[in-house]
Parts: structure tokens; C-alpha cells; sequence
């Protein structure tokens, strides 16, 4: 009897604190964010908290690092410029999408963010996000490129570019270069990212026109690539098209040109790593890859950040850096459209941005709420990664 | 042409790899499961004195057998000696070694964690050569010349020398040779320690070869070289050397011709038509010693 109304108790107390979480959903903190005025003159009374979770530690702990260092220049320059001032509160989600949601729920609830930057991976992305979009807390992506992230609900966006943008723009510009005109295609058909890049591989090739000679499938665990090669080779190619992550995508190039296939090797977004050039060496000259970043870029936004960056952090930015830096400035873009540091004031401006002025280029957020922008073609040339133009 | 030297290159690291296993069975009637452990192990070491060590690749080899040899000794002392008066002895050295495979790989992750490692690029020169039509590298032909001179250089070894005649009387009749005079310990010993110093040497040509090194590696050689002993004859070291060869080549025509997907079903489907057709395998007596 006595354990049965315990139970009851409990029930109870749970039922009550649910229906306090929920019902403390709605706004933000104090609702001392509306402002006055519009644009650069916007003032906001109280700062507008922005919360992001990033994998500061782990295996994508370098990654996360150095989106951190991106956040930190955007907001002291952001903080400077006055009128509005930001508050930013970075978890730590160890790579470990569990640890996500619980960053994700910490930061929806006790915090109240008017706004969530992250996680830096997809995988953490599909487990998290579904708990601020229930809560109506806009999350802007800074570095997922997997298709299908911004689809979970319409408070999720994001400024990276997808594989689907990228690789069309890959496959055109080495086209251009190199005149290609036949290509072995290979990937991984055991991992969803490699395949899924595969196949908008063959899209881009055919709308080029390109005949592909030959598909060789291969496993992600597969490291000995010399007979696939050999069979690539003898169809005689004027590239190599691969799609693979990087684990796989190092002996395979090693192998085809020990193998004396020199053609230019064209790769997906598993690619885009500084791995590649470090293990794989003089191997690597001649990998043409697509990136969201051109970081030779001229433009005064992409020279201005380079130049405090260095000065702020002593080290050159990356990739994950520049789309971090443009996280925050589009989320002041965004707070200063109507001048309100709501959340769904906030989900309205990133929904509205068009053309804006980046360090990765003119930023347009499309109806589907995924960025667009100009990509860049890098080629690995001297051990780095030049413009392929 | 070139498929066939692809076939013979990975072909001779399985042989490496499957005489270490065959050696032991062959003489000690032992199935050493740690042996896998040691390859994978081995090729990280290797990795190691390159990188940390700033052994040059030539001198980081013989340096890697070294360690296999002790890791062998370990192997034998902590797995298999304290199990040796038992009745099952066989099955339970052949469960305590998987044991210590399993402690070898957890220590290797506690030391170097899960990521792929590698040699670093410039480890060994990219010298190539043109045999036939088809691309050969320095690498390759030191790795074929190494995996033949250290199985023809043990089959001497057992067939000729002192050593060789106590593993035979050993591997005959252990209880006999303890009172012709042989130290049967001693013998069992260096036995293990040369099985594992090949299984190491066979590990860093290996991460040498396809460029990667992870901890997986070596479960994805084992069964291939226990295909490779029973295809050669278990406990039979041309066979293993001949086995090894087969199945590289009969690889990589399955990649040519049906797909990578299939890699695997042939090192099964050469291992199964050969239990049918020639169940003692392609080199082995029928013995009659277990009576």
C-alpha cells in the first residue's frame, strides 16, 4: 500500500514538472528584446543569448575547436559595434550525439537561447535538432553537409553548403580545366555519405555531358585498391572520380598513382581534409576538391576576417572557422531585420536573408532554408590547396 | 599482367602472415589466435620508430621483428605454457590466445587510439618500374623479396639446422624428445618467437602496402591465413607459402571479374573446393602421428 501511493507521489511530481517544461517553451528569458530602431541603428535593451553546441573534444574536437575560434572574433566585433550585444554560451557535445540532446535540452531550457549554432556534425544534428524545433528555438547549422538536415522542421537552417551544391560545381569546373570527357567513377557503396555522393557524382557527370566508362564499387574498409585501379585504369580515363571518406580515400589515391595513374583524381567532400595532403604526399598533387571557402578569396569581408583572425588567434582560419564566423554575423543580420532578438524574430530574419555580404561569399538562404552561395574548386598543388581556375 | 603482380604482391604478405601460423600448428600442434593481434600491433610499432624512432623503413623492419619475436615469447608465456600439462591443452591455449589478442588490441587502443595511422609519405622512395607493360614499385618488389627470403630462409631453418631437428623432434613426439635431451620449453619458445616475428614483419609491410594501419587489420588477415594453412596444408610451410600466393591472385581476378563486393567469398569458396577435392590440403601428407 505504502509503495503504491509513493508511486502515485511520483507520477504526480513527474506530471507537474513536465507541464512546467513545457509551458516554459514559449519566449525568452525576460522578453526585454525588442528593440528600437532598424538595421545598424537597431538597439537592443538586454543582450540576445546565443547558445552553441560544438565538439570541442573527441574526434571531431579539432573541428569544433576551431569553429570556437570563429564565434569568438565574430563576437567581439559584434559586441564592439554596439547597439545590440550577444551573449554566447558554448557546450562542449564530446562528438557524442547523446551528449547533444543533452546540450541541446540544457540550452533550449535553462538558458533560454534565442538562437542554437551547431552541432558540428550531422550525425549529432538529426539527434539533436528535433528538441528545439519542438521548443521553436532556431538552430543554425555551421558546418553539416549531409542533405536532409534543414528538412527536420522550419526553425532549422543552415550556412553550409550541401554535397548536392558542391560536387555539380566540382565536376563543371574540372571539366573546364582538364576537358574531360570520359571518367572512371568509384565509391564506397557501404556508407551513406560516400554513396549518396555516388549518385549526385553520375547526376553532375551526365549533365555535363561526361561518359562515365566504368562504376567500381568498393567498401569503406577496403585499403588495398590496386586491382579496382588496375581495372580503372585500363579504360584509360581522363580523371578519377571518387566519392569516399578519408580513411578510404588515402591509400586509394597512394595506390593509383604508384599504379602510374596520373589523371587528375576529383573528390567529394571526404576530401576536403589536410590529412590528405599530410599522408598521402606528393600523392595527393592533382586532387581537385569542392569547398564552401575559398580562403585566397579578395573580396574586403574575406580579407578583413583573415587579418583579425590571425591577429586574434595567431594561427590561419579554416573552413569550419570562416562558416562559424559567418554563423554569427548572419544571426546579427538576422536580429537586426526587425530589431528583435525573439526567437521566432530570429527565425523570420534568417528565413529573409538574401545576397548578404560573406566571408564565404553572397549568402542567400533559400526556401528550403539551406544556404547558397558560390563554391570554390580547390586543387592540391605543392603540398596545398590553390583555386582551380 | 599487372592484375597478376597486384595478385602476387598481397599474395606474399598472406604467406608471410599464414607460415607464422602454420609454423606453430605445424610443430606444436598449438592454434595460436594471438597471432593476428601481433600483425596488427606490429604494423602500429613499425609505424611508431618511424615516426617518433626516425628509423629509416629498412632498419625499422628488422626492429619490428625484434619486438613480434618478444611479443611471441610473451604470447607463449602468458597464453599457452601455463595451460600445457592439461588434457585440452589444444582448445584451451586456442581460447586463452584469443584472450590475449583481445588484451594486445585494447592496449594498442589505449596507446594509440581508434584512427587509421600511417607511414609517413616519404618512408620509402616511390621508385617505379616498367615490367611487361605493367607498374611495379621498389616497394613491392622489397616486399615479394623479403616474404620469400624469410619463408625459404625457415624452411631451410626447420629442414637443416640444429634448432630445426629439436622443433621436428618436438613436433613428433614431445615426451620423446624431452629424453633424447631436447629442451622442449626452449624449443617451444623460439618457436613462437620466430611465428610472431614473421606475423610482425608481415603487419608493417602490410601498413606499408595499402598505406593504413588500423586495429581491425589484423581479424581481417585471420581467417585469410587460416584459408591459406588449411589451402596449403595444415602445418605445411611451401604450402602456406603457395596457399598465400593463390589466394592473392584468385582475389584480385574476383575483384576484376565480379566485383570487390566478392573479395572475401573467394578466400572461402578456394578453402571449401579444396577441403572437398584434397581434404589434407594442396601440400599436406596424410599423417598418421595423432594416433
Amino acid at each position: 500500500m505504502q509503495h503504491r501511493a509513493l508511486a502515485l507521489f511520483a507520477a504526480t511530481a513527474l506530471t507537474v514538472s513536465l507541464t512546467a517544461c513545457t509551458s516554459e517553451g514559449g519566449g525568452t528569458a525576460d522578453g526585454g528584446l525588442e528593440g528600437e530602431g532598424t538595421g545598424d541603428d537597431c538597439t537592443i535593451g538586454s543582450p540576445v543569448p546565443v547558445g552553441a553546441a560544438l565538439s570541442l573534444t573527441g574526434a571531431a574536437g579539432s573541428y569544433g575547436e576551431s569553429q570556437q575560434k570563429g564565434l569568438e572574433l565574430a563576437l567581439e566585433q559584434l559586441n564592439a559595434k554596439g547597439g545590440v550585444e550577444y551573449e554566447l554560451t558554448v557546450e562542449d557535445d564530446q562528438t557524442d550525439p547523446r551528449q547533444g540532446i543533452a546540450v541541446f535540452e540544457q540550452l533550449t531550457a535553462d538558458d533560454g537561447a534565442s538562437v542554437i549554432i551547431g552541432p558540428t556534425l550531422s550525425t549529432g544534428a538529426f539527434q539533436a535538432q528535433p528538441i528545439a524545433q519542438e521548443e521553436g528555438v532556431p538552430v543554425l547549422a555551421i558546418s553539416n553537409t549531409v542533405d536532409g538536415i534543414t528538412a527536420q522542421g522550419d526553425y532549422i537552417f543552415r550556412d553550409s553548403l550541401t554535397e548536392s551544391q558542391v560536387i555539380p560545381q566540382t565536376v563543371a569546373a574540372a571539366t573546364a580545366e582538364y576537358g574531360l570527357e570520359k571518367v572512371v567513377l568509384m565509391y564506397a557503396n557501404d556508407d551513406a555519405l560516400a554513396e549518396a555522393g555516388g549518385e549526385v557524382f553520375t547526376g553532375a557527370l551526365d549533365a555535363e555531358g561526361i561518359e562515365v566508362a566504368d562504376t567500381l564499387a568498393f567498401s569503406v574498409a577496403d585499403t588495398d585498391f590496386r586491382a579496382l585501379l588496375t581495372e580503372a585504369k585500363a579504360a584509360e580515363p581522363d580523371a578519377l572520380v571518387v566519392s569516399s571518406l578519408i580513411e578510404a580515400a588515402i591509400p586509394l589515391v597512394t595506390q593509383a598513382r604508384e599504379l602510374g595513374l596520373d589523371v587528375p583524381i576529383i573528390g567529394g567532400n571526404g576530401f576536403n581534409n589536410p590529412k590528405l595532403m599530410a599522408d598521402a604526399g606528393d600523392a595527393a598533387e592533382g586532387v581537385v576538391v569542392g569547398a564552401a571557402w575559398n580562403s585566397g578569396s579578395d573580396t574586403p569581408e574575406n580579407t578583413a576576417f583573415l587579418a583579425d583572425f590571425e591577429e586574434m588567434h595567431g594561427t590561419r582560419p579554416d573552413q569550419f572557422a570562416a562558416q562559424a564566423y559567418t554563423g554569427l554575423m548572419l544571426i546579427d543580420t538576422a536580429v537586426r531585420a526587425s530589431c528583435s532578438g525573439e526567437r521566432d524574430a530570429i527565425k523570420e530574419g534568417l528565413a529573409g536573408i538574401e545576397g548578404v555580404p560573406t566571408v564565404l561569399g553572397e549568402l542567400t538562404i533559400n526556401d528550403e532554408r539551406d544556404a547558397e552561395h558560390e563554391a570554390v574548386v580547390q586543387v592540391v598543388d605543392g603540398g596545398e590547396f590553390a583555386v582551380l581556375d | 599482367m599487372q592484375q597478376l603482380l597486384n595478385g602476387l604482391f598481397i599474395g606474399s604478405i598472406y604467406a608471410l602472415f599464414a607460415v607464422g601460423f602454420a609454423l606453430v600448428f605445424g610443430i606444436l600442434d598449438r592454434l595460436n589466435l594471438a597471432h593476428p593481434a601481433v600483425f596488427a600491433a606490429s604494423a602500429f610499432i613499425g609505424i611508431e620508430l618511424v615516426t617518433v624512432g626516425g628509423l629509416p623503413f629498412w632498419a625499422a623492419l628488422p626492429a619490428v621483428a625484434v619486438v613480434g619475436a618478444l611479443l611471441g615469447l610473451i604470447v607463449e608465456r602468458v597464453a599457452f605454457r601455463p595451460l600445457k600439462g592439461r588434457a585440452d591443452a589444444h582448445f584451451a591455449g586456442l581460447i586463452s590466445s584469443i584472450a590475449v589478442a583481445g588484451m594486445l588490441i585494447a592496449l594498442l587502443q589505449w596507446r594509440y587510439g581508434a584512427e587509421t595511422r600511417r607511414f609517413p609519405a616519404d618512408t620509402f622512395p616511390a621508385t617505379r618500374f616498367d615490367v611487361l607493360g605493367a607498374q611495379v614499385t621498389l616497394l613491392q618488389v622489397v616486399i615479394v623479396a623479403v616474404c620469400v627470403t624469410l619463408v625459404v630462409g625457415l624452411t631451410w631453418l626447420v629442414a637443416r639446422s640444429r634448432l630445426g631437428r629439436g622443433m621436428r623432434a618436438v613436433a613428433e613426439n614431445p615426451t620423446a624428445a624431452r629424453v633424447l635431451g631436447v629442451d622442449v620449453d626452449r624449443v617451444t619458445a623460439t618457436t613462437f618467437a620466430i611465428s610472431a616475428a614473421l606475423g610482425a614483419v608481415a603487419g608493417a609491410l602490410f601498413a606499408m602496402n595499402v598505406n593504413s594501419a588500423q586495429l581491425g587489420m589484423g581479424s581481417a588477415i585471420e581467417l585469410k591465413g587460416l584459408a591459406v594453412i588449411v589451402v596449403g596444408g595444415m602445418g605445411s610451410l611451401p604450402g602456406a607459402l603457395v596457399g598465400g600466393l593463390l589466394l592473392g591472385v584468385a582475389e584480385v581476378f574476383a575483384v576484376q571479374y565480379l566485383g570487390s563486393a566478392w573479395r572475401d567469398l573467394i578466400a572461402f569458396a578456394l578453402l571449401f573446393g579444396i577441403l572437398l577435392l584434397r581434404p589434407q590440403g594442396l601440400f599436406g601428407g596424410r599423417r598418421a602421428r595423432q594416433v
